[in-house]
């Protein structure tokens, strides 16, 4: 009798495929991993722990590192909000050198966000377990690889032994069927997703994103999706493999070359989840019926479509309307904006540039807004510029900035004042997030422009 | 770190759900390169006001004259970012163990790996904490019980290897170097 092939899941596939020990009652699986992103912010201590333990970084080969979450963006890079920022980028070229880690320096042309370089580079692959000291790891999920984010501990975990201690973490299955419409974006598909699954919604799973509208998405439309996973409490978020994913990949610096190419093709053909392969979650989502969406509240599960009207207050969410001075029970679009920024490892990208370009070409932004446009990466910023997107913001009277983090998590000055109302491409809207007592709309790039452009939260649907 | 098998302890209340690590400690104190000092920073938006005088009608500001090991806050506790300064500023502020209904997955790892104990209760559980915030706990880690006052009990689940570690205060890196052996084959296997 023949034995049947088991069936699996495309996380079960790379699951089992980086198994260095098996887990049991008493001790967690030991999973191998092959790419570990390192930047400044939750590196530092776990090198210190090496240096104590005279431990050396196993595999500076698989190991990349970048500066973003705390670097100046300014055109000198010069502005440093204080010492300790300057201390900290040094710290980790430091670290690099001491520990034969390739570093990706500002100004380099493969500088950016670790979210955004990793793709770009041909550093992420299906396929993968990659990790990194930043939550928003899934990202790299969009390529079918297992991403996850980790802490500081594990960081050096990883540096030290390339393996991670970890419990096999359950499945979920978001099946996103139809058609986004025209004007709905990635970002408005994945804050629909968290508002459907609740802020601690995904916690213990790793999600696959799957169906007609997953497949439809291009590889970016994909990273905003997957980035965003966290959000819901996700350990990792993911697509399968396909056509435009090696598409994207074929050629890139790092990418397999030649006959390693045709090989990797082959085994990225596995990769899918098989037919009857169960999932312990599922949550199906109509994409057809998706519009704009917007966050009101002071959690990304708090949003509604931008033309809806907040909820009434409840005990759940009155002390986020307070936070927020919002109304329930009241429409946003109208609302007075402070601050707009289109960046950050959610939306940075060349596409999300081109779709705010698209929208801002040929306005000025409404004289009451401070309008931050960061690309994510030099290789998007220089791409931008060759495009002439880059003179379309700077005419519509945009500041074009660095490559960074910058108000997404405002470290490095880049930040709202007391009071200030943002709308903003990013990922969080936490209490103080994007800076002390600053509030945060988190929207698409197309909402951002169209709200730049008028200077109170407007519908891009009107533009497009 | 030092292994331990029973805590007993009032504890503090921050009934709110979802308390995401950046209000435990927000970006801005991310810039050091070491992990210590950072209790002075913890919850700093809620301890603080506006002209970084400790808030006098904030309990978190009297952990220490009160002995307060234990957190006891709402569901979805430690969710967002993956900085392990959230767990670093709780230990250092004096917290030894929170007891919430849910904790996110990375706050929880982070967690374990400096011996600061999560402890997800039931439903019915957090409710009779609700109803008896003066009350003393003991959580025993043999037991795998909480007891409130010496009257509830509550017996909780908990992953065997984290209770392991924190009952013998074991050295996770030390723990995953002793695999070498294994590593290497698999690299020799996989991935050369």
């Amino acid at each position: 009798m023949q034995k049947q092939k088991p069936t699996r899941t495309v996380f079960e596939k790379i699951w089992r495929a980086h198994l260095v020990g098996e887990e049991t009652p008493d001790h967690p699986a030991l999973l191998y991993i092959d790419r570990h992103f390192v930047h400044e912010v939750t590196s530092p201590q776990a090198f210190s722990e090496l240096r104590q333990r005279g431990l050396s970084v196993r595999r500076p080969d698989r190991t990349f590192a970048t500066l973003d979450h705390s670097i100046p963006s300014d055109k000198q890079r010069r502005n440093y909000p204080d010492a300790q920022v300057r201390q900290q980028v040094q710290t980790l070229r430091e670290n690099c050198q001491a520990f034969g880690i390739e570093l990706f320096d500002m100004g380099s042309a493969e500088h950016g966000i670790v979210h955004v370089i990793g793709p770009e580079l041909g550093l992420t692959l299906p396929g993968q377990t990659i990790v990194c000291g930043d939550s928003h790891t899934a990202t790299h999920g969009a390529f079918g690889a297992l991403a996850f984010g980790i802490g500081t501990s594990e960081v050096g975990h990883v540096l030290a032994t390339q393996c991670l201690l970890q419990r096999q973490p359950k499945t979920m299955a978001v099946q996103v069927e139809g058609a986004l419409p025209h004007g709905v974006l990635a970002k408005d598909l994945i804050l629909a997703i968290i508002k459907e699954l609740g802020s601690g919604g995904g916690r213990g799973y790793v999600i696959e994103y799957q169906g007609a509208a997953i497949r439809a998405l291009d590889m970016e439309s994909r990273m905003t999706v997957c980035n965003m996973s966290i959000e819901a409490g996700a350990r990792a978020g993911l697509v399968a493999p396909d056509d435009l994913t090696s598409a994207y990949l074929k050629g890139r610096r790092y990418a397999p070359q030649g006959e390693a190419w045709e090989q990797a093709l082959e085994r990225w053909n596995e990769l899918y989840s098989d037919p009857d392969a169960a999932f312990d979650a599922s949550l199906r989502i109509d994409a057809s019926k998706l519009a704009p969406m917007v966050t009101f509240g002071t959690s990304p599960d708090q949003s509604i479509p931008i033309d809806g009207e907040v909820p009434s207050s409840n005990p759940e969410i009155a002390e986020a309307l307070d936070y927020m001075r919002f109304e329930g029970g009241r429409g946003l679009l109208g609302t007075p904006i402070d601050v707009v920024f289109i960046g950050s490892c959610t939306n940075s990208r060349i596409s999300d540039l081109r779709m705010a370009a698209s929208i801002l070409k040929g306005h000025k932004k409404a004289k009451n807004i401070r309008l931050l446009i960061v690309p994510g990466s030099e290789g998007v910023k220089r791409q931008a510029e060759a495009e002439g997107l880059a003179q379309i913001f700077i005419e519509a009277g945009a500041e074009w900035r660095e490559p960074g983090c910058s108000m997404c998590i405002a470290m490095n000055g880049d930040q709202l004042e007391a009071g200030q109302l943002a709308l903003s491409t990013s990922n969080r809207n936490f209490a103080g997030r994007q800076g002390k007592l600053g509030r945060t709309i988190l929207g698409s790039p197309a909402t951002a422009a169209a709200t730049a452009i008028h200077g109170y939260l407007a519908d891009p649907r009107s533009f497009l | 770190m030092q292994g331990w098998q029973e805590l007993r302890s009032r504890f503090l209340l921050l009934d709110k759900a979802h308390i995401d690590t950046d209000q435990i400690i927000p970006a801005r104190f991310l810039k050091q390169t070491h992990k210590e000092g950072l209790g002075a920073a913890l919850f700093c938006d809620w301890r603080y006001d506006a002209d970084g005088r400790l808030r006098p009608d904030e309990a978190l500001n009297f952990r220490s004259d009160e002995g307060l090991e234990i957190l006891v806050a709402g569901p979805n506790f430690g969710c967002g970012s993956s900085r392990e300064h959230a767990v670093w500023a709780l230990c250092d502020y004096g917290f030894r163990a929170v007891l919430s209904p849910s904790l996110s997955d990375i706050f929880k790892s982070n967690a374990l790996k400096n011996g600061l104990l999560t402890l997800e209760v039931s439903a019915d559980f957090y409710q009779i904490l609700l109803a008896h915030p003066h009350s003393q706990l003991s959580i025993n880690l043999e037991r795998r019980l909480v007891t409130v006052d010496g009257r509830h009990e509550f017996e909780f689940q908990m992953e065997g290897f984290a209770r392991t570690c924190l009952m013998q205060g074991l050295d996770q890196l030390g723990y995953l170097l002793q695999h070498e052996p294994a590593i290497k084959r698999y690299e020799e296997e996989y991935c050369p």
